[in-house]
């Protein structure tokens, strides 16, 4: 899988390239500030792309921007946004434009290193990857949400992994429980909250997160 | 200090008739400063000291009275220079009351008033009346008793009903036009001139700022000095103390991992975890120094994400034409966030709204909800934190909260905008 990192942290985007490479990523290009980032994305159109957010030249959401720009030139373009800290504006701009295949993740879950790996694959594949962090932000921010709070303490755990893009499949074995027990919930949530059912797990994830983006 | 003219003003007729309370009232004010400047004489016989400070306050409020009057029917906006009462005893306040150079100026005003001051209010009415005697109320005298002015006015006859109407009839078009011409004229320039007298003097003006700004200069230290403290505080007792443990597990792992490689494995778990639990805590530091999300994009942005986060529904509408300097945007980012939270947590609102916009040098935000209203600004509360930050940069608070809502808060900074504008990037609908 072909992978274009943006990374400024000379420390850091080697310890990506090397992590990446090791689970068998080619990455085919690492630039260091957003206008090289832009090019890249459009000139490689890689399989994947793992960003950090604040970038050179103006250290500000640089990456953001060109990564966000990019996917308005190759629609769809698989993007897996890093950062430092989480800002639930960042997640609404990246999932704005209803495609999917973005992921938002803090720096921190890099340590983890199988379940980012996780996560860039799932993002490449056309899936979401949001951060805990940003789903609990989600979450607070529709604490007056009425529909949200008839979901039982269960339905909630469920919602907020889906929202954190796993598929059902991976929410089951999260949680310790049947694929079937879990297909029952995400259908019990998607009855209170009023959603269209569906039976592919991006579109399910895509529908929770434009709910909760309200 | 600019005259406003865009406000509603009071007609001529209206000025008149003020001008005739405004000539009486300032035989009160002759009366009120024999008053006050016999009390004020004895005061060496200690019964002034009383005295003094029960009678200033009618010189005082005759004065504020004529401030606000210029400003409701001329526009013209009087500030007020006195010096704040201070603590203490009555010779205290006397001392400082009579030390106080606005009190020599407010009764220089009162016999200035009594005198210049007459003679300028009075004109408008008498010019009016000396028409109305001329066209009216002369012709009719004439018509009951014929010969009541027996001598005529070297050419003219007025002693027939014709000859006082063609008398009359000139001499009240003239009055009439000097009426219609000169009271707003003589009546600003009675304006200007209790202007000059009541508003503080430069000097005055100057000294009060001085005053103001060090006592806001160190209220800003003492909370910069508290922010550091609070800081390293955070610093030392988290990701300090995180990173120390960190490090104890390492070495722990690194002890371990020949002869019990399950226990170095655990070791280690643990180690990551601190490191994230290190990261948290130093993400949460900066987000209270300085939110990333503000350095990016700026007020509007900021205030966006605000909005998004909060657990009301927010309607953000901007309208800035560039970007406040750093520090005025943080102060007012703060100062925003603080007020959305008492809204969300304190008001039973079900949804709250911000504007942005910047007009005449100043940055307003208004905060509002629908809650219960009912806010007020108790000297240790939040809103009072707001107040203090926003000083520090002669910017104000204002809250306006009846029982039963809503509640607006309104803040206002001075401040020039960079001309750049920072446009948000797509999709933040």
């Amino acid at each position: 899988m072909r992978v274009v990192l943006g990374e400024d942290l000379a420390l850091l985007r080697d310890g990506l390239i090397r992590l990446l490479s090791a689970n068998g990523f080619d990455v085919v290009e690492a630039v260091d500030n957003g206008p090289g980032l832009l090019r890249a994305l459009v000139e490689h159109q890689p399989d994947v792309a793992v960003v950090d957010v604040r970038l050179p030249p103006t250290f500000t959401d640089e990456g953001l921007r060109a990564a966000i720009e990019a996917r308005t030139k190759v629609p769809g373009l698989p993007v897996l946004v890093l950062s430092q800290y989480v800002e639930q504006l960042y997640a609404r701009e990246l999932l704005s434009d209803g495609r999917g295949a973005v992921g938002y993740l803090l720096k921190d879950r890099i340590a983890n290193v199988g379940q980012f790996i996780d996560a860039v694959r799932r993002v490449a594949d056309g899936g979401t990857a949001m951060d805990p962090e940003v789903v609990s932000q989600l979450l607070a921010s529709n604490a007056g949400n009425v529909p949200l709070r008839r979901l039982t303490p269960r339905e909630h755990e469920v919602l907020g992994l889906m929202a954190e893009g796993r598929s059902n499949a991976a929410i089951a074995s999260k949680l310790f429980v049947t694929d079937k027990a879990i297909a029952k919930h995400t259908n019990n949530i998607f009855s209170k909250l009023d959603l269209p059912p569906s039976t592919d797990d991006n579109r399910r994830v895509l529908a929770v997160l434009a709910y909760l983006n309200g | 200090m600019v005259e406003r003219v865009d406000q509603q003003q009071t007609g001529r007729l209206g000025l008149a008739g003020w001008g005739f309370v405004l000539a009486w009232l300032s035989m009160v004010g002759v009366a009120v400063f024999c008053v006050v400047v016999t009390s004020a004489s004895l005061v060496l016989v200690t019964v002034g000291i009383p005295l003094t400070l029960f009678t200033l306050p009618w010189l005082r409020g005759l004065a504020d009275w004529h401030r606000v009057w210029t400003a409701d029917h001329l526009g013209i906006p009087i500030a007020r220079p006195y010096r704040p009462l201070p603590e203490g005893g009555a010779l205290t306040k006397v001392r400082s009351v009579l030390t106080d150079r606005a009190t020599w100026r407010d009764l220089l005003w009162v016999l200035v008033d009594g005198t210049a001051g007459v003679f300028l209010t009075l004109l408008p009415i008498t010019f009016l009346l000396n028409a109305v005697w001329y066209a009216v109320a002369l012709p009719i005298v004439v018509s009951i008793v014929p010969n009541t002015f027996n001598a005529n006015y070297g050419l003219f006859d007025v002693t027939t009903v014709a000859g006082a109407l063609a008398t009359g009839i000139p001499i009240a078009a003239v009055s009439i036009a000097l009426f219609w011409w000169t009271t707003r004229p003589i009546m600003r320039a009675y304006a200007r001139m209790t202007r000059r007298m009541l508003a503080p003097a430069e000097r005055d003006r100057l000294a009060n700022r001085v005053a103001q700004l060090t006592e806001s200069r160190a209220e800003t230290v003492d909370t910069q000095a508290a922010e550091l403290r609070r800081i390293e505080r955070d610093l030392h007792d988290g990701a300090q103390a995180r990173l120390v443990s960190l490090g104890m597990s390492l070495g722990m792992a690194e002890d371990l991992l020949a002869s019990d490689p399950d226990a170095a494995q655990g070791l280690l778990a643990e180690a990551r975890e601190a490191t994230g639990l290190a990261l948290a805590e130093l993400r949460d530091l900066v987000r209270g120094i300085h939110p990333p999300v503000l350095a990016d994009r700026g007020l509007d942005g900021a205030v966006r994400a605000l909005a998004l986060a909060s657990p009301l529904p927010v309607e953000v509408s901007v309208d800035l034409p560039g970007r406040p300097p750093a520090p005025v945007e943080s102060a007012m980012y703060f100062a925003v966030a603080e007020t959305l939270t008492n809204a969300a947590k304190h008001s039973g609102a079900t949804s709250a709204w911000i504007r942005l916009t910047y007009a005449d040098g100043r940055l307003g935000v208004m905060v509002g909800d629908d809650g219960r209203g009912g806010a007020r600004q108790p000297a240790d509360g939040g809103l009072h934190g707001i107040e203090r930050r926003l000083a520090a940069f002669d910017g104000t608070m204002m809250v306006a909260s009846p029982v039963g809502g809503p509640t607006i808060v309104t803040m206002e900074l001075p401040c020039v905008l960079s001309s750049v504008k920072t446009s948000p990037s797509s999709g933040t609908a």
